[in-house]
């Protein structure tokens, strides 16, 4: 096969420069005060802004959940559906990632609001109005929003690789239609139930747009910390390498956690 | 080495990731002959062919072109080509311009491009096909192209990596008969690579049996079928007993007790030797007849023969026969002189580096 | 489909698509007030096409996307070649630091590359948003490229040289064209994610360029401006025709195979 190691030189290069030396440099900034010198105590600052971390991790595992369990079905839908259907049905969940994000989650903006569209639709029935936008309900919503084709995706390409002779076979040995789904659907789906789970909870742990938006500003998650000491008034890059570093570590252990029952292919297949 | 050599392979040792998959192979192929290399999978016959391609380096060794020392020169400075495994056509290109793929590097006119490609098409009778995608083309039309492909160039010397291993039966018998006039009208060397040995008996002037990065013989069909050097070459080439025996003199072999007439000679006496008789030397007689006697313990009807196997004090002796015998009858077995091939024990090849 | 399942999709889609139209009918509303509907307009398009701000972002966003996805894919498709070419180990080390900016939050990525340009005391500006762009696409070139690399039977690029090829020449006759597919959705996938990137963009962009991403950003900090409705609408419209004619033209050599 044709042999070229030196066409991998400039990438290389690149890769140094652009990959490896910024993480690096995250990790020097964490571990350094403004003259330069070694100091703990950015990570020991961090204890301050334990419950902004705590309060990321749990709206980030909700929306995962919520992502979940409205998405196994959809995705199951589509894998059973006939081929021309498919196509066209999963071309219409993944057409709204098309558009940016910021106009996604700023339409939720608008149907959120006090005056929302939501909120004169129940005033219609004398209902409300209920304070539904800058609530953490808000910004699990928007995340759902966001993050939903994320889930159906690798879920959908694990399961039409189940075959629908699979699934006879278990019903011609007596399972019923949720000893089918129990018993066969779902442990095959795990790798892409642990790929689906990866791509939602990632960004939604380290968003900071969404929680800006829809959660106003008593709602902050670490992404919006990390961005405050970095573009915000709280200019302090040190602390902000800190806490990307501790989000860094959060997400590989998780990863590493998750990798234990996935499959990676199935992971990469959904990111292309 | 001898005047119409046109490939020589001295001493050729080449090794993979610590493995020695070449030991020292020494072999020299005359001008306008069929050669094929023939042996079980990992004897190290398509590393051989590639040794001579040029895709593989010796580590230790020399190559030569008639009188040139090619052994460093890279593949595509040397007149050989090759038809591949499984073909490796190009399939971004039709069938003619993979056919002209070769002439059009050359820089070769148009108008000779487009002759020679036509008469190789014609050649392997596949005229009017040039139009034709790679993927629209079966198997063995895929292989004629592989075949034209390789022709074009009109090299002294063409390989053939198990050209037909992908083909079905009757279209592989096909093929062969196609390739072998080939050859004859074209008058260049084919060097072939099989693992089947009526392949190999088939159509080739010169049969090269390797096992394990070692020629363990070089012969004619007819030697290597008739005269095998060991057992592994008699066991490996058609179907055969081998058994062990002890020479007592010149002409008279001692198989399980029984003595009998033999062409071989110049082994010393009482010598440990191994015999090989073909299944179809063997003759059934009536029980008072034979040289042997024993029982029918098994009759399976073959297509055109039977396959009868003969338990004679514990070993089975493999006949073939137009006959039928009743299973459990009493035969005797007679088999004649030159029948009988008497080989050194345990004469199998070594490398010798 | 089981009209339960019909129904519960047809839920989702709604989930899903409500809020867009509903930008789409707004884009059309006269009043500022977005609670209120006070005729049909043309007015917010109009606007949007004189707003000078955004046309030059647009114009950066395209400028940047395309050079990003034509060097990234230039020097991702070289990559995933010499990456191809070493021992696995080194490969997998290899892959393995390819991965980060996939894996990696992009925020930490965005951060990460403005600490490098903060610490090489690089003015941010056009060239940090072009060279943070390209950091991004390579890892996609590169995946999307390797498997195809990897399908190519190696007897091609031996019956090459065979034929009379250099290893070079038989690089660019047989190699390229037969890994283009992958070469050629590396590139589109560089283009798109680029064009939508908002996060790293944000944290390595100068005053002077600005991307669509992020203006449409500081648009919506300011409330109430119609005019990204009809932003959103013309966006949405556009991706939408690319998809049909890509999934038209996606059928066609089907067809094509099957009458043949």
């Amino acid at each position: 096969m044709f042999k070229s190691r030196l066409s991998a030189a400039p990438y290389l290069l690149w890769m140094g420069i652009f990959i490896i030396a910024p993480l690096l440099l995250v990790c020097y900034f964490a571990f350094t005060d403004a003259s330069g010198s070694f100091t703990l105590a950015n990570i020991q600052g961090l204890t301050a802004h334990v419950d902004v971390l705590l309060r990321s991790l749990w709206l980030a595992a909700v929306a995962t959940v919520i992502c979940l369990v409205l998405g196994y079905p959809v995705a199951y839908i589509l894998s059973r559906a006939e081929e021309g259907q498919q196509r066209i049905f999963l071309m219409l969940c993944l057409l709204p990632m098309w558009m940016n994000f910021l106009l996604r989650t700023y339409a939720w903006m608008t149907l959120l609001e006090n005056n929302g569209l939501i909120n004169r639709f129940f005033g219609l029935f004398g209902l409300g109005p209920f304070e539904m936008i800058n609530t953490q309900g808000a910004v699990v919503l928007g995340m759902v929003y966001n993050y939903l084709p994320f889930m159906i995706m690798p879920l959908y390409s694990i399961m039409v690789k189940i075959e629908n002779s699979t699934i006879q076979a278990a019903q011609d040995l007596g399972a019923n239609g949720v000893q089918v789904l129990f018993k066969v659907v779902l442990p095959l789906s795990v790798p892409g139930i642990t790929s689906g789970v990866i791509m939602v909870f990632v960004p939604a742990i380290s968003t900071f747009i969404i929680s800006k938006m829809l959660g106003g500003g008593s709602n902050l998650l670490i992404g919006d910390l990390i961005e405050l000491q970095f573009l915000g008034n709280a200019y302090n890059p040190h602390l902000g390498a800190a806490m990307s570093l501790v989000l860094m570590i959060i997400i590989l252990l998780c990863l590493g956690f998750l990798n234990y029952f996935g499959d990676e292919d199935a992971t990469r297949e959904a990111i292309l | 080495m001898s005047q119409n050599t046109i490939v020589n392979l001295q001493n050729i040792v080449v090794n993979f990731d610590g493995e020695r998959v070449l030991k020292g192979i020494d072999l020299a192929i005359r001008d306008k002959e069929f050669v094929t290399l023939l042996g079980p999978s990992g004897c190290g016959k398509t590393t051989t062919l590639r040794v001579i391609g040029g895709f593989v380096k010796p580590d230790a060794g020399d190559v030569y072109f008639g009188e040139k020392k090619i052994t460093s020169l890279p593949p595509h400075k040397r007149e050989v080509n090759t038809v591949f495994q499984r073909y490796a056509l190009f399939p971004h290109l039709n069938v003619y311009e993979n056919i002209a793929f070769g002439l059009r590097l050359k820089r070769v006119p148009d108008q000779e491009v487009n002759r020679r490609v036509l008469e190789m098409l014609e050649l392997v009778n596949l005229s009017g096909f040039g139009k034709r995608k790679i993927e629209q083309m079966s198997g063995g039309q895929q292989q004629r192209v592989a075949i034209a492909r390789a022709l074009v160039n009109h090299p002294k010397v063409l390989l053939l990596d198990e050209p037909l291993g992908a083909l079905d039966l009757k279209l592989r018998k096909e093929m062969q008969n196609e390739l072998k006039r080939i050859q004859k009208s074209l008058e260049i060397t084919f060097v072939y690579v099989t693992h089947d040995q009526e392949e190999a008996l088939t159509m080739s002037d010169t049969v090269v049996v390797m096992k394990e990065g070692v020629i363990q013989q070089i012969g004619t069909p007819q030697d290597i079928y008739n005269e095998p050097v060991n057992s592994f070459v008699a066991d490996f080439i058609g179907e055969s007993n081998i058994i062990g025996g002890i020479m007592r003199e010149d002409f008279v072999v001692e198989i399980e007790g029984t003595a009998f007439d033999c062409v071989d000679k110049g082994f010393s006496k009482n010598e440990e030797v191994e015999v090989v008789i073909r299944p179809e030397d063997l003759i059934i007689s009536p029980a008072n007849h034979g040289f042997i006697t024993g029982m029918v313990e098994s009759v399976t009807f073959k297509g055109v023969h039977y396959e009868i196997i003969v338990d004679v004090d514990g070993f089975k002796w493999m006949v073939h026969t137009i006959k039928n015998q009743q299973v459990g009858e009493h035969v005797g077995l007679v088999v004649s002189a030159d029948d009988i091939h008497v080989m050194k024990k345990g004469q199998e090849v070594q490398a010798h580096v | 489909m089981k009209r339960v399942s019909k129904f519960y999709l047809a839920l989702i889609y709604i989930f899903l698509y409500a809020p867009i139209l509903v930008m789409i009918v707004l884009s059309f509303n006269a009043s500022k007030n977005r609670n209120v509907w006070s005729g049909f307009t043309f007015k917010w398009y109009a606007e949007l096409f004189h707003n000078q701000i955004v046309l030059e972002s647009l114009g950066n966003t395209l400028l940047i996307a395309c050079i990003a996805a034509v060097a990234s894919t230039v020097v991702g498709t070289a990559a995933a070649v010499g990456i191809n070419s070493f021992r696995r180990h080194v490969r997998n080390a290899i892959l393995n630091v390819t991965y980060m900016p996939m894996i990696n939050p992009e925020i930490v990525t965005g951060v990460s590359l403005m600490l490098l340009y903060v610490f090489l005391g690089v003015k941010f500006g056009f060239l940090t948003l072009l060279y943070s762009h390209i950091t991004f696409c390579l890892p996609y070139v590169i995946l999307s490229v390797l498997p195809k690399l990897r399908q190519v039977d190696p007897n091609i690029y031996d019956a090459a040289l065979d034929l009379g090829c250099t290893p070079v020449h038989a690089f660019w006759k047989v190699i390229l064209p037969q890994i283009m597919p992958g070469v050629f959705s590396g590139f589109l996938m560089s283009f798109t994610y680029s064009l939508d990137d908002f996060v790293i963009s944000y944290f390595t962009n100068g005053a002077t360029s600005q991307t669509l991403p992020i203006t449409i950003y500081s648009m919506t900090r300011r409330k109430v401006s119609p005019e990204i409705n009809a932003l959103s609408t013309i966006l949405f419209l556009v991706v939408f025709t690319l998809l049909i004619i890509i999934n038209l033209r996606g059928r066609n050599p089907k067809k094509k195979k099957r009458s043949a």
